[in-house]
């Protein structure tokens, strides 16, 4: 085995789990999407984050 | 200095497929903003050069700790400082005159945060990758991150699942360091780290490498780019855990007894597209960033290492080491230590220090695992 098998079974599974997500999940609105840039949009991130502190029980 | 990351083998791929997977990547970016949003497009194009940038630089967090343990060579790591010190420097004003738009990576000091810290790094060395190093990894076809990442995804789940739990255990208020004095600390405890680097390190070690100063300059930029476009620094493993959490719901599991995954952004992003989660899109993009340097180097025919059974399966139990570890952490070495200290989170520092601790471990567990010569 070589690291270009390697390669292909790893964009296999990126692909195949983007793949599955995208039949079963909200459908994508773009009309509904956010503007490129967060700064200056006047908007607050909505976005999950490993850092962010966890919801208190 | 020596240049491999642009010395090319003959059997290199051609202009003509060169230009072909180019364009094919870049109607793949056009593609996603058209279908999903243009932010959305552009943090997977950023992913992307943040893999490209990795792997074709040849730069990292995991091998700058272990080389400059063992071989007592700061440069690395020192790149590493400046790279964050030019994020804190934009990030700073950023965070301050946008506070409402724009948010850092900031979280609690803690009795979980802290082991977590220490354990993932003892394990980031046995899997010889961080959080984006492992992606970018197997990306690049390296059969030992391939193996982990999924464990690692599923250590992820299991961290975030257990938090509130291990949190309770004791952790401190949030501390943030702001504004200019903030910064000042800031860059000053990065130019301390970097003062006892130099002073522990070998002789002309501190002499930074050409293409570490390129990556430090990508890295920064994209980064920066990041923190504008999708409001919040950097990060890595939350997507991780959420693709496992969308697998384990498809299959019909209730998540509810989790006061993690039960809490309603989760849930919304669970049930949304994997499309619009921000810190997946830009693991996607390191994977195919590190893939494409990977094929562009006509480095793939190469075989993969071979390993005893007893390192493959250190390898299965460090990858959900890492993942379950990161939660507790607050972060890997991009979302705690990177971008936590680049947006003025405590937590940064404390994590680089339980880590560096940790890895010290885990590069002495690395030889008894099977996943080198011992030395």
């Amino acid at each position: 085995m070589t690291r270009g098998h390697i390669v292909f079974i790893t964009l296999l599974g990126v692909a195949g789990f983007i793949g599955l997500d995208f039949a079963s999940s909200t459908p994508l609105n773009p009309y509904a999407a956010p503007p490129l840039m967060s700064l200056g949009s006047g908007l607050a991130a909505t976005g999950a984050h490993c850092a962010a502190p966890p919801p208190s029980n | 200095m020596s240049t491999p990351a642009t010395t090319l083998p003959s059997s290199a791929p051609g202009f003509m497929s060169r230009s072909v997977v180019v364009v094919g990547l870049a109607v793949l970016v056009l593609a996603l903003a058209m279908a999903a949003g243009p932010r959305y497009g552009a943090l997977l194009a950023i992913g992307m050069g943040f893999g490209l940038a990795l792997e074709g630089f040849r730069f990292g967090f995991t091998g700058p700790w272990r080389r400059m343990m063992l071989h007592r060579d700061a440069s690395g790591l020192l790149a590493q400082l400046i790279c964050i010190a030019i994020v804190a420097m934009a990030a700073f004003p950023m965070l301050a005159s946008n506070g409402a738009e724009i948010k850092g990576a900031h979280a609690p000091i803690g009795l979980a945060m802290i082991g977590g810290a220490f354990v993932f790094g003892a394990s980031m060395q046995i899997v010889m990758g961080c959080g984006s190093g492992t992606l970018v990894n197997a990306g690049s076809g390296n059969a030992v991150a391939a193996l982990a990442l999924p464990f690692f995804a599923i250590g992820s789940f299991g961290g975030a699942y257990h938090l509130t739990w291990w949190t309770s255990l004791g952790s401190l208020p949030v501390v943030v360091l702001s504004g200019t004095s903030g910064l000042a600390i800031t860059l000053a405890g990065l130019l301390a780290i970097g003062g006892v680097a130099i002073f522990f390190g070998a002789k002309d070690s501190w002499r930074i490498p050409r293409r570490y100063w390129m990556a430090v300059a990508a890295l920064a930029g994209l980064a920066i780019l990041h923190l504008m476009i999708a409001g919040q620094p950097w990060g890595v493993v939350y997507g991780l855990g959420l693709w496992v959490a969308k697998g384990a719901v498809a299959f019909g599991a209730d998540l509810s007894g989790s006061p993690f995954w039960a809490a309603p952004g989760n849930v919304e992003r669970v049930a949304s597209s994997v499309l619009t989660d921000v810190t997946s899109l830009t693991d996607f993009g390191l994977i195919f960033g590190a893939a494409l340097v990977a094929w562009w180097r006509s480095g793939l025919g190469a075989p993969i290492g071979t390993y005893p059974v007893r390192a493959w399966i250190a390898v299965v139990i460090a990858g959900l080491f890492l993942g379950y570890s990161s939660r507790l952490a607050f972060g890997c070495n991009i979302g705690a230590f990177f971008s936590g200290i680049g947006t003025g989170s405590a937590h940064g520092w404390v994590w680089f220090v339980a880590a560096f601790v940790g890895s010290w471990f885990g590069i002495k567990l690395r030889p008894l695992l099977g996943l080198e010569g011992r030395t």
